[in-house]
């Protein structure tokens, strides 16, 4: 690879990043304005206007309170367990096409940080070793509730990837690939997955809601039940860290669900557009950045549907969490690969 | 690239030394994960990609997953502790001897092992690839892998027998 696109490749990785932190970060302010809209407050207005700062009064708040690390915790581990979470929550959006391609002085510059061809089964990989940060914090507290809730979230988010990889395999049937690049250039214009897969989209965003650990599925951090769970020990910034992923992994899981079922940047009437700029260069350059806005909408509505949903629904049971995850979701994902089967082989048959 | 395979695989070795020296199961778990991703990253550098990346989803995203479960449930205390696992001297005996044994089987199996040597001609780079993977799996190797996959349903079948709670008395 030459020393340019080396160059160019840092600094992209650099930018998603930080957009990553800077989403992530403001989403934690978003939660709470959206909550106190539905709950007819007004919500953080003091720091800054319209309380716009409120998130670095939150880190600043995070960072000045004391580091505590238990007597008997194992301290290597106890240390570790956080810096987990956060590394395995920021590595998965290296393979998300965030847009196409822009040309830049003759030369063509990808908008997607690596590409690999199994990008889907990458994401799956990453998604699936989240779990260790929660394991390896609940156990180093020494704390038997705080194992017991990292039991909880193990027990959880292994029951859900089931479910989750049996429903990405139907969108692999359908594309034919695993590379996320190849995914999204084949859902051009209109033709998105979700109308091809409206079942499976479902059963892989409840599951994307029990991954991330959000209400209903919040059992791993039941606050007003059970208490904390796995970071019931923790306290400032090694919480902050804790509760910072599961806000990247928010934007992450949502970026998924663009990217694979509603055509990730691409956006209706695309080609028209394209069409109406007699410059390829610039008619190129356009549709690129109208997509990477239309990308990141996507995701935006996605994490309001989130937060939205944690202050709609209640939480669910245990036993019924299970209950979903197993005798439900998992069958209806098998039946879904079924039907999608089906689907292939009528639409050979027929057409 | 010669330097990043003897970089990984000094890595694996430590790491999985450390599997059999750490005092701690729960590190000694930890360590094994680290060596699946050091054998991920060999694989990476066959150009076997997808190989690596399922060894990470199988081994360290799932199956360790439940070692660390069952040992951070069993709560085995260090070596030394008060209730420390004691070892007879039958039982170091015997162990020593098995793994004796199994040092020299892999002896006699590789003695006369030649590397096949790299020859630029037939070298094919996508061998890896998941394209040629899946080609390979279902024209060549079909009835191995139909065969491997009954064996999953078989134990799949077996692991809901042994955890179905039965009705009336319990006889086991």
């Amino acid at each position: 690879m030459e020393s340019v696109d080396l160059l160019y490749k840092a600094i992209y990785i650099l930018v998603i990043f930080g957009i990553t932190l800077l989403i992530a970060t403001y989403s934690t302010y978003f939660e709470r304005k959206i909550a106190a809209f539905i709950q007819d407050r007004v919500g953080p207005n003091r720091a800054g206007p319209a309380g716009l700062l409120q998130p670095l009064a939150d880190a600043g708040k995070l960072f000045f309170k004391e580091d505590f690390i238990p007597a008997k915790a194992n301290k290597a581990l106890f240390i570790l367990g956080p810096g987990v979470a956060m590394l395995v929550a920021t590595m998965s959006s290296a393979v998300i096409p965030f847009g196409d391609m822009l040309i830049v002085g003759g030369r063509e510059v990808y908008l997607q940080a690596i590409e690999v061809n199994i990008g889907v089964l990458y994401i799956f990989g990453v998604v699936s070793l989240g779990v260790y940060g929660l394991m390896i914090g609940g156990w180093a507290s020494n704390n038997k509730f705080s194992l017991l809730g990292a039991i909880r979230a193990a027990s959880q988010n292994i029951s859900y990837e089931l479910a989750m990889g049996l429903s990405l395999i139907a969108v692999l049937m359908l594309t034919g690939s695993l590379s996320l690049r190849e995914i999204a250039a084949q859902q051009a214009g209109f033709n998105w997955n979700i109308w091809y897969q409206p079942l499976g989209f479902l059963i892989f965003l409840v599951c994307a809601f029990a991954e991330t650990n959000r209400t209903p599925f919040d059992l791993p951090e039941s606050e007003a039940e059970l208490i904390g769970g796995y970071h019931t020990e923790y306290g400032s910034m090694k919480l902050g860290m804790y509760l910072f992923a599961e806000y990247i992994n928010i934007f992450v899981v949502s970026a998924v669900m663009s990217t694979l079922y509603f055509g990730a940047y691409n956006f209706p009437f695309m080609e028209n557009l394209r069409q109406a700029i007699s410059d390829p260069v610039l008619a190129n350059n356009v549709v690129t950045i109208v997509g990477v806005v239309a990308m990141f909408i996507k995701i935006f509505l996605f994490i309001f549907f989130f937060m939205w949903v944690r202050w709609t629904l209640p939480r669910f049971r245990y036993d019924q969490l299970m209950k979903l995850g197993w005798n439900i979701l998992f069958p209806l994902a098998i039946l879904n690969i079924l039907l999608t089967a089906g689907g292939i082989l009528l639409k050979d048959y027929f057409f | 690239m010669e330097s990043l395979f003897f970089f990984l695989a000094s890595l694996t070795l430590l790491c999985a030394l450390m599997v059999v020296i750490s005092k701690n199961p729960v590190h000694s778990v930890l360590f094994l994960i680290i060596t699946f991703f050091t054998i991920s990253g060999h694989y990476v550098l066959l150009n076997a990609q997808f190989l690596a990346v399922v060894n990470i989803i199988v081994y360290a995203g799932a199956i360790m997953v439940l070692f660390l479960f069952v040992i951070m449930f069993l709560n085995v205390k260090k070596t030394g502790g008060d209730n420390a696992m004691k070892a007879s001297t039958i039982s170091k005996f015997a162990g020593a001897i098995a793994g004796g044994l199994l040092f020299i089987v892999l002896i006699s199996a590789l003695k006369d092992v030649t590397v096949a040597g790299y020859n630029p001609d037939t070298y094919d780079s996508q061998v890896g690839m998941v394209e040629n993977l899946g080609y390979v799996l279902y024209t060549d190797y079909l009835l191995p892998f139909e065969l491997t996959s009954v064996l999953f349903l078989v134990a799949m079948v077996g692991a809901v027998m042994i955890g179905k709670r039965e009705v009336g008395e319990s006889h086991f």
